[in-house]
Order: C-alpha cells, then structure tokens, then sequence
C-alpha cells in the first residue's frame, strides 16, 4: 500500500505486505526453505518466518513458548495482560482459557451443523451464477467468491445482508491496513463495534435462533460473556470467515481458469471433487497467522526475543517437498495430502467445515453454470495483501 | 483382524477421518472423529482406513491388528 519500503533482502528483511509477496510469495517461499529456512526482518518490531512444514508444526504445536494473544502482524501488540484470553477468542486465546472459549463455537461450526446450511448456500450461489449470464467478462472474485462467504456468516450470526459492505470494509482495514499508525489502525475498528453493540443489544431484549444470541447465552469460566466479549468474537467470526474463504474460492477458480486441463477434468469426472478442494486447499491456503514469542530464547539457532512476531505460512509448509510429494503441482486427484489448510493443533480452524462446504459447493454450481472459461487478462488479476491471500479482482472470459 | 482407532487427546476436529472413510468414522458433536463402533476395518475398507491414517494432519488415527 506504500506504507513500507520495498524489500531487497527477503531473508533478512522481509515484509509480508510487500506487493511482490501478493503477487507471488511462493517463489519467495522456496528460496527461503532452501536457502534460510527461517528468515527474520526488523520491521513490525521483530518478525520472524519460518517456512518448511516441520517449523510451522512445531510452533504451532508449541503453546508454551508462542502465545495467540495478537495473531495478525501489525505495529500494534496486544500487552501480555490480555494473555491467555487476547483480543478476540478463542483464535487470540492461550491454553488453559482457550479451550472453553473454543467449546462455546464448536458445535455451531460441526459437520452436522454445516450440512444443515448447504441447501441455502447451493441456492445462493446458484443465485449469484445466474446474475452473470449474458455476460461475456466476469470477475468472479468481485462478482461472485467475495458474496459467499458474507452471506452464510451474516445469516448464522444474524446480522442483517444488506450490511456485508460495511463487514468487507472492516475485514479489508483488520488485515490489510496492518501498517497504519496505531490511532488509525484502532479508529478504523470503532464503526463495526459501535454498530456491533446495537444488534447485539436487541438481539439481549429479544434472542433470536443465531449464533449472537447462543453467544449472549454462553458461559466461560462459569459466568456469561459480556457485551464487549460477543462483540469480539463476532468480529473474529467475520474476519476469519469472510476474506478467507472469499479467498479460497477466487484462487480455486483462478487456478481452473489458467489449468484447463483440471478444468475440464472436474467437469467431467464430479466425483473427485472432495480430493480436489482438499489439494486445491493445499496449493493455494489463503492463511497466514502468526504468534507471538512468550520470553527471550534461542530456537532452534534463532535468538527470539519477547514480544516478536512469529508468522506461520501455512501455505509455505503446503509447498515443503519435504512434506509433499510434486508439493509445486496441483495434483487433483492427491490421495495422502496432510495439508495445514486450516493449521495444527488446538487452533485447527473452528470454520473449516463451513469453508470446506462453501468451497465445494461455489465450484460445484460455478462449474455447473460455466464449464468453459479462461483468464480474460492475466494481467488485470490483482491479490490480496497480508496473512489472507486470494484474488480480488479476477476477471474471467464465460461461455455458457 | 484391523481395527482404526482415534487418539481423542490428539484429535483436533479437522474432519479428514470421516471425509476419507465414512464407513469406519464419524463425528461427534463438536466434530471430532470417532472410529465407529469398536473401530473394525472390514474387508475391502483397507484402503480407506490407510488414507484416514495417512490423512490426520494430527497423527490422531491409527490402524492396527487386532486378534
């Protein structure tokens, strides 16, 4: 965004927002693995990048040492105080609070739960496919990936559609305006809060059958979450549950669109769809998230200090050739694929059964509807920046 | 005789087991895998079991002989 300097020295100087990352941080990835398997930068005050698989697992694993409170690099740290509950849980939560805080969201988020939502969600999308014919261009982030996942969240929290602009704009500035000043980055979370308040207001006068009121009416730790606490983990649902899976769809459909081959090969053979949004997953995980170091230690050889930062690019641990046979194609039909799409360990995302349904059935109907398309301008697709990755402008040639 | 077992302290809900293998798996309330029933692999169903095994980003399930 400008923001920053560019980056000379990926190893010793990198920056996550840097538009040559955006573009393509998986040449960036590579080099590393083989040549400083985890980088460091003094930018954000400390940050450190370890990209093989084997890393990223072991920090994910390793609570002790790495806490959650703040996930998404910025300038700003959450104090330790915050610690084990962070700044919106139970994504920003540590052991032992953490798993209370998971527990409440769990079942919402269950197989059993989510399936229960396909039939909407098929109608929606089949919806959106329909607004698009006649057309020969179309982007299919903005115009079709990006109102999926708004749609589903905004109708299981009970907030009302009509306001998915205003959730965008508030997901875009969490994970995009990283390297704002802090008065900025905070002012830029005031109206969705404020606007939080009032539904979750009258959703306390008069509880509804969603997720605001199953909030409202949760306990953790033995008393029930306050205004303030539902407001948080209605920000987290928003923010983890919008640009992440918007993201997941517009790069399945941008690697179909540039792979006629797989293309054509889901088209005709539907029934290995499930081992195909899993590898489609695997190659193109839109999420980074990130730790933050507990006290001063040597890890592994690197002199962490307290307080740094710790990405985890699960999208570089899925391209680890140490971890994945072919890890640079996109193999349909992969059957071992232990991929970290969703992370590892107790913060295994709580939407990857909504994500994986949406996922599955945007191709399915976008597949269905428009069998035969192809990059309109290879050149005009333009990504995300920061810990999300996915098109966001993905202009498509359609032909019905 | 092959039985599938999920380590419910390891388990941390990613749903792979019972994606890969319906028949041998399930989900519990939360989502977590549970192999069904005592977890007995019939004939057939080898496979399926060997890619839940290969499959758990968590290492949660296994697959061993049973008498």
């Amino acid at each position: 965004m400008g923001l920053h300097d560019r980056v000379a020295d990926w190893a010793k100087d990198f920056d996550h927002t840097d538009e040559v990352w955006a573009a393509d941080p998986y040449a960036i990835w590579d080099e590393l693995r083989s040549t400083c398997p985890v980088a460091h930068s003094e930018r954000y005050g400390g940050v450190w990048l370890p990209t093989r698989h084997e890393d990223v697992v072991a920090i994910a694993y390793d609570t002790e040492r790495f806490s959650s409170r703040s996930v998404v690099v910025s300038k700003f740290r959450a104090p330790i105080e915050l610690a084990p509950v962070g700044t919106a849980p139970p994504i920003s939560s540590d052991p032992p609070f953490h798993k209370q805080a998971r527990k409440v969201l769990l079942p919402v988020f269950s197989p059993r739960a989510i399936a229960a939502l396909e039939p909407s969600t098929r109608a929606y999308c089949e919806e959106l496919v329909e607004q698009l014919r006649g057309r020969d261009v179309v982007d299919a982030a903005a115009d079709y990936a990006q109102h999926i996942p708004v749609r589903v969240i905004a109708n299981m929290l009970g907030l009302p559609e009509s306001d998915a602009d205003m959730f965008r704009r508030f997901v875009h500035h969490v994970l995009e305006g990283v390297s704002l000043p802090i008065e900025e980055r905070v002012a830029g979370m005031v109206p969705l809060f404020d606007y939080l308040q009032g539904h979750i207001t009258a959703h306390a006068d008069a509880p509804q059958n969603d997720l605001i009121s199953l909030l409202l009416d949760s306990e953790v730790d033995g008393r029930k979450l306050d205004v303030f606490e539902v407001a948080r983990t209605i920000a987290l649902l928003l923010i983890a549950g919008i640009d992440t899976t918007w993201s997941a769809i517009g790069a399945s459909i941008w690697h179909l669109a540039r792979t006629p081959a797989d293309r054509d090969r889901l088209v005709a053979e539907p029934e290995l769809m499930p081992k195909a949004i899993e590898e489609l997953l695997r190659a193109y995980a839109p999420v980074t998230m990130a730790r933050l170091v507990k006290e001063d230690m040597d890890w592994n050889g690197c002199p962490m200090k307290a307080d740094d930062w710790v990405l985890l690019p699960f999208p570089s641990a899925n391209r680890d050739p140490a971890a994945f046979a072919d890890a640079d194609d996109v193999v349909l039909d992969r059957e071992v694929n232990r991929h970290l799409a969703f992370g590892v360990g107790i913060h295994r995302c709580v939407g990857s059964h909504l994500a994986r349904m949406e996922l599955t059935v945007a191709l399915q109907t976008w597949l269905a509807a428009y069998p035969d398309f192809e990059l309109a301008d290879a050149d005009a697709v333009r990504w995300s920046e920061g810990q999300v990755r996915g098109p966001r402008a993905l202009p498509l040639r359609i032909r019905a | 005789m092959m039985k599938v077992h999920v380590d419910q302290d390891r388990c941390q809900g990613h749903g792979r087991c019972y994606l890969a293998a319906p028949e041998l798996f399930a989900a519990d309330d939360l989502g977590n895998g549970r192999e069904i029933g005592a977890g007995p692999v019939p004939a057939g169903l080898e496979h399926q079991a060997q890619l839940a095994v290969a499959n758990c980003p968590e290492g949660a399930v296994a697959m061993e002989e049973t008498s």
